[in-house]
């Protein structure tokens, strides 16, 4: 029974702890108080299910919990009698019939939230702590590891934040129209730092950064689910599953990165690429293409590939430039150099990345003298490939990107 | 909520505004536009540092200082006062002031009591 009750709570907790935190900020506006009666409503479960047994609904239960546990907060601490009535009156979430649901036609506190916590005015950390400790539920001490700093300075960041969102009027809603463009594009953002967090984590990292990738596709999930017209919000999912069904292969006994052409395609999660694929062909059938969409096309080339060999390079160089279309970025630009030389040949690669470094983009980056090496060591100039891997070696900051190039260096210098 | 815009800039953006002919006319289309909002509250311009005057009182001892309270590149130009409903007005407002173009407008929530 305990450990039927600790999975069902457990379960509960990832399924519901943000929409109750969600509900609770709508309904007192008040950030701290929502966290800590949430919290409530999962301890007390803790202690009465293993007695009454596990709700029907164990969701209903929780929300009921918390919303009981703020109504009693409130009285004891004398609020105001119309605040009291407020929370009393206020509709329950199970029922529709919000304003906000009127009009953008999405009832769901979740997204408020993830608005609220994404807001551009808070700074990009701020935005990035706050969602994973409201949305995702992740203790102060969880997110201060994953993001490598003092429990103490996370703590400070998410106070500060929830103070600016108190004093500086930081509404807590969908977007009218007009914003959500620009809105929906910086919650895509953190969700897409919060999974590239967790990917770039080394295989004996923190459990809790490794994590971030599983909590970037649950809550991208949650907001493809949330916005079905929004076909980047489908994008950034599918490109998330497509990156993370790779994550069993990428990473070799020895702990070392393994080149995409390198690794055992068979490790891949076949299952997860095929939901990425759909995922993406769906939010293309809308005709608004994005950069997610884009970036997840060019992941879905290369996941669906049976053999490196088989890449369609050219469809990826093409994705490419209208990626660097729709995002200029000197590094864009580069990966473009890199499929134009597996469509064309390695000296048209190499001719786009001169022209990157003539305008010298990406000074100091340690991908551009590596891309260079490897197109010339194609080429056959095996001495100027073993001057740029050294150069590259000087730049990179990883173990496993330093291990892989040294032995890029080997390989060309041995033959 | 009350808001108060810092309207900021280095030197070479008040000379820019100050050389643009139609940069007052359009400050005070913003104003009308949000005085019939119901926006704004009051709005003004500000002389150069070099006029302002610092008062500290230390002791029983009245001390005054010729010019501005920090000595920075950046400096108040002007500021406004408006009422919105949230954040979100604010930064509507505030985009559409004519002064964003060249300098920085801060946007400082008052203390509500």
């Amino acid at each position: 029974m305990i450990a039927a009750v600790d999975a069902a709570v457990t379960r509960a907790f990832r399924e519901e702890w943000g929409q109750i935190v969600a509900i609770l900020i709508r309904l007192t506006g008040d950030w701290d108080l929502a966290e800590e009666c949430a919290q409530d409503a999962f301890a007390q479960a803790l202690q009465r299910w293993p007695r009454d047994g596990i709700p029907r609904r164990p969701g209903a239960w929780l929300t009921t919990t918390a919303r009981n546990r703020v109504t009693d907060r409130l009285r004891r601490e004398a609020v105001g009698v119309a605040k009291l009535r407020e929370v009393a009156m206020l509709s329950f979430p199970d029922e529709p019939g919000d304003d906000e649901a009127a009009v953008s036609g999405i009832p769901d506190d979740r997204l408020q939230l993830m608005f609220t916590c994404c807001h551009p005015a808070l700074a990009f950390e701020l935005r990035v702590a706050l969602t994973l400790r409201t949305l995702a539920g992740l203790t102060t001490a969880e997110i201060a590891r994953a993001f490598l700093v003092s429990e103490d300075t996370m703590s400070k960041r998410l106070v500060r934040a929830k103070r600016k969102i108190r004093n500086a009027g930081i509404p807590f809603r969908i977007p009218p129209s007009h914003l959500l463009a620009e809105r929906t594009a910086s919650v895509l953002g953190v969700l897409y730092l919060l999974f590239n967090e967790g990917y770039a984590a080394r295989a004996g990292a923190d459990l809790v950064r490794q994590n971030l990738t599983a909590e970037a596709i649950r809550l991208a999930r949650i907001l493809a689910q949330l916005m079905p017209d929004e076909p980047e919000a489908g994008g950034l999912l599918a490109l998330l599953l497509l990156h993370d069904a790779r994550r069993a292969a990428r990473i070799n006994a020895a702990g070392e990165l393994v080149p995409l052409e390198d690794q055992d395609r068979s490790r891949w999660d076949a299952s997860q690429i095929k939901e990425g694929v759909q995922l993406l062909e769906a939010a293309l059938r809308r005709g608004r293409p994005g950069p997610y969409q884009v970036q997840a096309a060019i992941a879905a080339c290369h996941s669906t590939a049976p053999e490196a060999a088989d890449t369609d390079w050219a469809q990826i160089a093409a994705l490419y430039g209208q990626l660097s279309r729709l995002v200029p970025s000197a590094v864009v630009k580069l990966n473009r150099a890199v499929a134009v030389g597996m469509r064309d040949g390695p000296a048209a690669g190499l001719a786009l990345v001169e022209q990157l470094e003539a305008a010298g983009e990406l000074a100091g980056y340690h991908l551009l003298p590596a891309t260079r090496a490897d197109l010339l060591r194609r080429l056959g100039r095996t001495d100027e490939a073993a001057v740029a891997y050294r150069e590259a070696l000087e730049l990179a900051s990883t173990d496993p990107e330093r291990h892989y190039l040294t032995r890029r260096l080997t390989e060309t210098t041995g033959s | 909520m009350r808001y108060m815009l810092l309207i900021c800039g280095e030197d070479e953006a008040h000379k820019a505004m100050d050389a643009d002919g139609s940069f007052l006319a359009s400050c005070h289309a913003w104003a009308d536009e949000m005085q019939q909002r119901g926006v704004l509250i009051t709005i003004g311009g500000l002389q150069a540092p070099s006029d302002a005057t610092t008062v500290r009182i230390r002791g029983d001892q009245v001390l005054l200082t010729d010019g501005p309270f920090a000595d920075t590149k950046e400096m108040i130009g002007g500021f406004g006062l408006v009422e919105c409903a949230d954040l979100d007005e604010a930064l509507e407002v505030t985009s559409k002031h004519p002064a964003a173009k060249y300098g920085t407008i801060e946007i400082r929530p008052l203390l509500e009591t």
